[in-house]
């Protein structure tokens, strides 16, 4: 023959145990599934507003309207938000949207490979692909908002600062906790519905402890939540960069950046081992 | 090299369980197996567990088609998904050589809000072609499926007969060295599946394929050696494409003998080739090429008008395959007495050997060509196997005389 043949053997020893082989797949995997990841980010844009009439505008009505609530509900004294350093509107409108970027991200994964179950149970591609697209269609959603953004910190003068630059790092790092999270529950969601409803419930939850819609508490118990609250740093950061130019929280950005990275390698591992016994589980 | 081995299954196993939860259950305890490093997976039946695979070898070398026969559940499609990698064997060990293609499902991915030339895009990538790969073959893919006007159409507006032919029209122009297809061909029109079975012709020389079909003559038609499965558990693999499918046939659960009887006759008896073969559900074997007499022994209930007979012979899938027809021989019948016998003889019997089912039909005759009511109709009255040395892929074999001239 003219070229060796690509010899592929499956048994039901783990992967695992040839731990150099699997780093080796999972890189050429990887790469593979560029092309078509952006196939399929392409025919999701594309066919996600097509049967619709605002189109590309429900990427942030839905932050722009619980913001319009918000504000409205703190003009009228009913929440009693601590003064915040830029205007409140341009506050609440900025953190919604970041919020937003993050809940879409850790229910990208989960979703992506739900919706494609037919597919994964018939077809072998690389599986990379399904969580690439769904990143994708988040940072496509994220460029869509951040028009809105632009304009906000337009319309109430917000002074521009080097921490503009810095801000799409602070973005793809939210977009990268939640991808990470997401992913790390993919397997186990797969099999039980379970893990649908308590994201959904668990990330109303979360919202009210993540300084979206009021500044960092100061010294207090709910406080110390906050603090420990993941999203918190780089939430905030992102919302700092955007607004003042300097990051409040960098340390702690650092830190949950680090570990998701780490985690995230984690993650993938995992998704690509229970991939084949959870077709087996869920496929008709 | 034609010796060249492409599939090589050791020993593979799969099992399934019958119950969701516990199946949901075992899932996470088979992921988590592999986490802890463990080196097999559960090797044992748990609860509510069978083998949907059991035991399962083969090879396959470039150049051969497995036909990969059994009846519905036998675990055909189980066995390609793990050659496909898509589940994991429980035991035993797959080892593939060289590109993989599979059409187990056409257009999987395909989505119905988008237009046919976008899906072509797209399921190409998932078959793993590349963006200018499939530009160059964009013309050649709309030919094959014959959707030119329908090109910018939604495909949620086509039939489902179209969808079938523009997936298949997308995956046919993989050049893979192994081929798994898993009863793809079943739907869209003659036409189209003619197509198909000339593309895979195509290819045939270059790749090892294995053809899931229930279809025993396509599959005697295009495979060179055949695994019949049932339950999980191999009941035949070899060359020996004939003794395959009659293995297979010998799984089918068909229609049961029944008693012939209706409210203006009763069959008392019916004989083939001088075996009884109501009373006893008896099978009647004859060696193809030989003499066929049926006779029925019939008591008539009531005054009955003139009738024709006809005798059908039903193939295993049903369909019927050859007839004989008394009116074509220009005879009807009309009796007084209350029991007569009524027979049928058959010079040779050509079907191709394999099992059938006889069907009888007395039919009112009312003169020329028109039929009046049906007088009594049995669909299985009997079995009838016809044994022989060669099993041809058409339902009857015609024995001509020969000739070579210098």
């Amino acid at each position: 023959m003219d070229r060796p043949l690509k010899e592929t053997v499956y048994s039901p020893d783990s992967e695992l145990l040839s731990f150099g082989k699997l780093l080796r797949s999972m890189w050429s995997d990887l790469l593979a599934s560029r092309e078509l990841a952006w196939r399929l980010l392409i025919r999701n844009i594309s066919a996600q507003y097509r049967q619709s009439l605002l189109g590309y505008a429900w990427a942030f009505i839905p932050p722009l309207f619980t913001s319009l609530i918000w504000i409205f509900l703190n003009s009228q004294d009913i929440l009693g938000v601590a003064d915040t350093e830029i205007p409140y509107p341009a506050f609440v409108i900025i953190g919604t949207v970041l919020w937003q970027t993050f809940t879409d991200a850790l229910n990208s994964p989960l979703q992506s490979v739900t919706q494609s179950k037919a597919m994964l149970s018939k077809i072998n591609f690389p599986r990379e692909a399904l969580i690439l697209t769904g990143i994708g269609q988040v940072l496509f959603n994220f460029a869509i908002r951040a028009l809105l953004v632009v304009f906000i910190l337009v319309w109430f003068n917000v002074p521009v600062t080097d921490g503009l630059l810095l801000a799409p790092i602070g973005v793809l790092a939210l977009v990268g906790l939640g991808t990470m999270i997401g992913l790390l529950l993919t397997p186990l969601g797969l099999l039980y519905q379970d893990v649908a409803r308590a994201l959904a419930f668990g990330t109303n939850a979360l919202f009210f402890l993540t300084p979206v819609i009021y500044p960092v508490p100061q010294a207090s118990w709910a406080a110390t939540l906050i603090k420990l609250n993941p999203v918190t740093p780089l939430l905030v950061s992102t919302r700092d960069w955007l607004a003042i130019g300097h990051a409040s929280q960098i340390s702690g950005f650092i830190w949950v950046s680090g570990l998701t990275m780490i985690l995230m390698f984690v993650a993938w591992v995992m998704y690509r081992i229970s991939m084949p016994h959870l077709i087996s589980r869920i496929s008709s | 090299m034609s010796d060249e081995i492409l599939v090589n299954v050791e020993g593979v196993s799969k099992k399934f369980c019958r119950s969701l939860k516990r199946s949901l259950w075992y899932g996470v305890q088979d992921v988590s197996r592999e986490i802890i490093l463990q080196k097999r997976l559960h090797p044992e039946l748990r609860k509510n567990e069978f083998w949907a695979v059991k035991n399962v070898s083969f090879q396959l070398r470039r150049g051969e088609c497995l036909g990969l026969i059994g009846p519905n559940g036998a675990g055909k499609s189980t066995l390609l998904k793990m050659l496909n990698g898509l589940v994991k064997p429980d035991k035993g060990r797959i080892c593939m050589r060289g590109r993989i293609g599979a059409l187990i499902e056409l257009g999987a991915g395909f989505d119905p809000i988008l237009t046919a030339r976008e899906n072509i895009f797209v399921n190409g990538s998932v078959l793993g072609f590349g963006r200018k790969e499939i530009k160059r073959k964009f013309d050649a893919i709309v030919d094959f499926a014959e959707v030119e006007e329908f090109i910018d159409t939604p495909v949620q507006h086509f039939s489902s007969g179209m969808k079938v032919r523009l997936g298949f029209a997308v995956a046919a122009q993989m050049t893979p060295d192994v081929l798994l297809i898993d009863e793809v061909l079943a739907v869209g029109d003659a036409s189209f599946r003619a197509k198909c079975l000339s593309q895979m012709g195509k290819i045939s020389a270059q790749t090892a394929m294995v053809f899931v079909s229930h279809s025993m003559p396509l599959i005697s038609r295009v495979a060179s050696s055949i695994l019949s499965i049932d339950q999980g558990r191999t009941l035949f693999f070899g060359n020996d494409v004939p003794s395959g499918i009659e293995s297979y046939q010998t799984t089918i659960q068909t229609d049961q003998i029944s008693s012939v009887s209706s409210d203006y006759f009763e069959m008392e008896a019916l004989k083939i080739n001088s075996i009884e073969c109501q009373k006893n559900s008896q099978n009647a074997k004859i060696e193809f090429g030989k003499p066929f007499l049926l006779e029925m022994q019939l008591r008539s209930r009531q005054a009955t008008p003139e009738f024709s007979a006809m005798i059908s012979f039903i193939d295993i899938e049903s369909k019927g395959v050859a007839q004989v027809y008394s009116l074509t021989s220009g005879q009807t019948f009309k009796h007084e007495t209350e029991t007569f016998r009524l027979a049928v003889r058959l010079q040779e019997i050509l079907l191709n050997p394999g099992r059938y089912f006889v069907q009888i039909a007395l039919i009112e005759h009312l003169g020329a060509a028109r039929r009046g009511r049906v007088l009594l109709f049995c669909r299985a009255a009997a079995e009838l196997t016809v044994t022989g040395e060669f099993v041809g892929h058409s339902p009857v074999q015609l024995i001509g005389t020969w000739n070579s001239d210098d």
